[in-house]
């Protein structure tokens, strides 16, 4: 019979006390592995979303808004950029791809983000590595009037392949509801990015909805200003008398479908939200960013946002900061559960020093008692921990499949943290220290006063 | 194996600092298979000299030999593993673990030395005793007396050649006294086993060949006339 057996063999002898101990660790360790799980996922989607591109161009204002709304989905996008930068933008030799995006409108149903952009978007690598993938009869918004829905978007809304929707200005609520339908003509499969809870139409149907375009006096007076150029009057006079040919903004767009008679709205009308920017080259590729980044600041007409470096700012400040909360409080839960050992184990040395006592009488050495007592303990650390372990991730496993509809989140309840692999050599640790006192107890028991008890 | 006490003394210091002697003993020898009981009325340190001897309390001053070896010069370590590979100890209360069997409890005895525990061996010394029906019992599952043959197959777990017994019959009737004394009795006599039982029992001393008075703190060594 050997140390482990003995020691839980007395684990067993108070079986009630024993097990609220271990869950009490179990509690702590579930709480920890379900952050650290969720936490590993979120650490993922930040830094793998915008893989890529190496740039996001956005108005000037903030870099975090920019990155947020343009990479995440997520809050209102800042001012617009003229379409005429985004098209001298991309003959810039020095870019490989240049992609627009433009941001705004929702799905009336889910109140889902709508991203107006070209069928090259999907051609990018979402994560490194990986690809879009498209369903079987799936096109990537080869027409005006196309849209590409996220994996999320189509199970929430319950949309298929054919079915129409139209764009809603603002909210979902309260929002301005376009008349001009797109039709469904690819879902994504999932992709544990924002991407899946995102609809992408076609730009230029996006341009071609009513409203969508800026009044053409408005707009190149705009452009103007922002190229630091003086408006032609005369020529805007002649483009003006061009336009009212088809006054697009003139004419009542209710009831009819807009999809039927694609017209082309003259560039100056349209607007971009941002510009994903992927550089040439393979190992200069950073300093060429760095370069270009560099001049677009400095032509004090738009920003260059590296969004890595955004988000590696946000994940420190913000997500790494409630990540650090998060596991110091879950900490604190083992911790208190490695004081309830204690006690527990504490406790039960009146009762046991006879026990011990007895064991020594048959030969037991001192160290083999201190040895059987921390082994208590361990087990106990080690028992809590390991259940803990099962029991975190199958808190998320049962919690996936809501926190993937909720957020398009797509969770691994089984990928293992690293950090896991730590947590039971602490436990021992933690065992160690909080059995130290009762094991010492009984080291220093005295065999014959104790059994003459 | 031979024991050999030598002036061998014992006090307790008392809460108030004064000493209570407990033991004062001269000499007194245990030859090797030699089984003695020593009678002494209840506090006459019965018990302290059976500890003295096993090395589980100190004495103050003297030696106590076994086997030539005096107890005092060895290490603890020394002594813990000297106590469990040669000397069985049956107490008065059985000192059985309540969360083991029958079988454990007797896989305990042997868990202290350095042979590994023999799961047939325990059995064995079980069904010696008469309890190999009752090997997963546990200590509260059985009646006193099956306790105390319990302990007496832990006594002999690992083949001693010194079995001390501290009034093993005081907390049983009298029919499992005897089986017990007599259990007692033949295993230390088939397997060459020196034995010293101390007991305030005239009826249980009786049955011995030899037997010495231990008064308090008195020297042990007037034969008792019975």
């Amino acid at each position: 019979m050997n140390t482990l057996t003995i020691a839980w063999k007395s684990i067993r002898q108070r079986r009630v006390a024993s097990l609220l101990t271990a869950l009490s660790v179990a509690l702590g360790v579930t709480l920890m592995v379900s952050v650290l799980v969720i936490n590993g996922v979120i650490d993922r989607m930040f830094n793998q979303t915008a893989s890529g591109y190496d740039l996001v161009i956005g108005a000037q204002g903030s870099k975090l808004q920019l990155i947020l709304s343009t990479v995440f989905r997520v809050g209102a996008p800042i001012e617009n950029l003229p379409y005429r930068y985004y098209t001298e933008l991309k003959k810039d030799p020095r870019i490989e791809e240049a992609i627009p995006f433009t941001i705004g409108d929702v799905t009336q149903k889910g109140g889902f983000p709508i991203v107006g952009t070209i069928p090259r978007y999907f051609a990018m690598e979402y994560v490194p590595g990986r690809h879009f993938r498209i369903n079987n009869e799936g096109k990537f918004l080869p027409g005006t009037w196309d849209a590409v829905i996220g994996s999320v978007v189509a199970k929430q809304n319950n949309w298929k392949m054919g079915d129409e929707f139209q764009l809603v200005h603002g909210s979902a609520e309260m929002g301005h509801v376009h008349d001009e339908k797109f039709k469904i003509v690819g879902i994504l499969a999932p992709t544990g990015t924002p991407n899946d809870r995102t609809v992408f139409v076609n730009l230029r149907g996006f341009y071609q909805v009513s409203g969508h375009e800026k009044p053409l006096d408005e707009a190149l007076k705009r452009e103007a200003a922002f190229f630091g150029e003086t408006v032609d009057e005369e020529k805007l006079k002649a483009l003006m008398e061009a336009n009212a040919a088809h006054d697009h903004s003139g004419h009542d767009h209710s009831g009819h479908d807009h999809s039927g008679h694609d017209h082309e709205v003259p560039d100056a009308q349209k607007e971009v939200t941002a510009i994903l920017v992927q550089m040439k080259g393979d190992r200069l590729r950073g300093f060429t960013t760095i370069n270009f980044q560099s001049e677009v600041q400095e032509a004090n007409q738009a920003m260059a946002v590296n969004p890595i470096r955004q988000i590696g700012w946000l994940m420190t400040n913000i997500v790494g900061n409630i990540r650090t909360m998060l596991i110091v409080m879950t900490s604190l839960i083992i911790l208190v559960s490695g004081v309830s050992i204690f006690v527990s184990i504490y406790n039960s040395m009146s009762d046991r020093k006879r026990e011990i006592a007895i064991m020594r009488a048959l030969g037991a050495g001192r160290t083999a008692v201190f040895t059987i007592i921390l082994s208590e303990s361990v087990l106990l650390c080690l028992g809590g921990g390991l259940l803990g372990i099962l029991l975190g991730h199958g808190l998320v496993f049962i919690a996936s499949p809501i926190i993937e509809a909720r957020s398009g989140l797509l969770i691994n309840p089984f990928a293992f943290s690293s950090i896991e692999l730590v947590l039971l050599p602490i436990l021992v640790v933690l065992a160690s220290l909080v059995g130290f006192i009762p094991a010492m107890t009984a080291y220093r028991t005295d065999v014959a006063s104790t059994l003459s008890d | 194996m031979s024991l050999l006490l030598e002036n061998v003394k014992k006090s307790y210091r008392e809460p108030n600092g004064s000493t209570l002697p407990i033991l004062d003993i001269e000499r007194f020898e245990l030859k090797e298979n030699e089984q003695v009981a020593l009678i002494g009325e209840s506090g006459s340190g019965k018990s302290t000299l059976l500890n003295v001897i096993s090395g589980i309390t100190a004495a103050d001053s003297g030696k106590v030999t076994i086997s030539g070896t005096e107890i005092a010069s060895m290490a603890e370590v020394v002594r813990d593993r000297f106590r469990a590979e040669r000397i069985g100890f049956v107490f008065q209360t059985f000192n059985l673990l309540p969360a083991f069997s029958a079988l454990e409890n007797v896989l305990l005895g042997m868990s202290f030395s350095r042979k590994k525990p023999n799961r047939d061996r325990a059995k064995e010394l079980l069904a010696l005793v008469g309890l190999e029906q009752r090997l997963h019992h546990l200590p509260k599952q059985m009646s006193v007396g099956e306790q105390q043959r319990v302990a007496v197959a832990r006594a002999l777990a690992n083949q001693p050649k010194l079995l001390l017994a501290d009034e093993p019959t005081a907390n049983v009737d009298i029919a499992n006294q005897e089986t017990i004394l007599q259990l007692l009795r033949d295993a230390c006599a088939q397997n060459q086993i020196a034995m010293l039982l101390v007991t305030h029992s005239q009826e249980v001393a009786k049955q011995f060949d030899r037997v010495e008075t231990l008064t308090d703190f008195n020297k042990v060594h007037a034969k008792v006339s019975l």
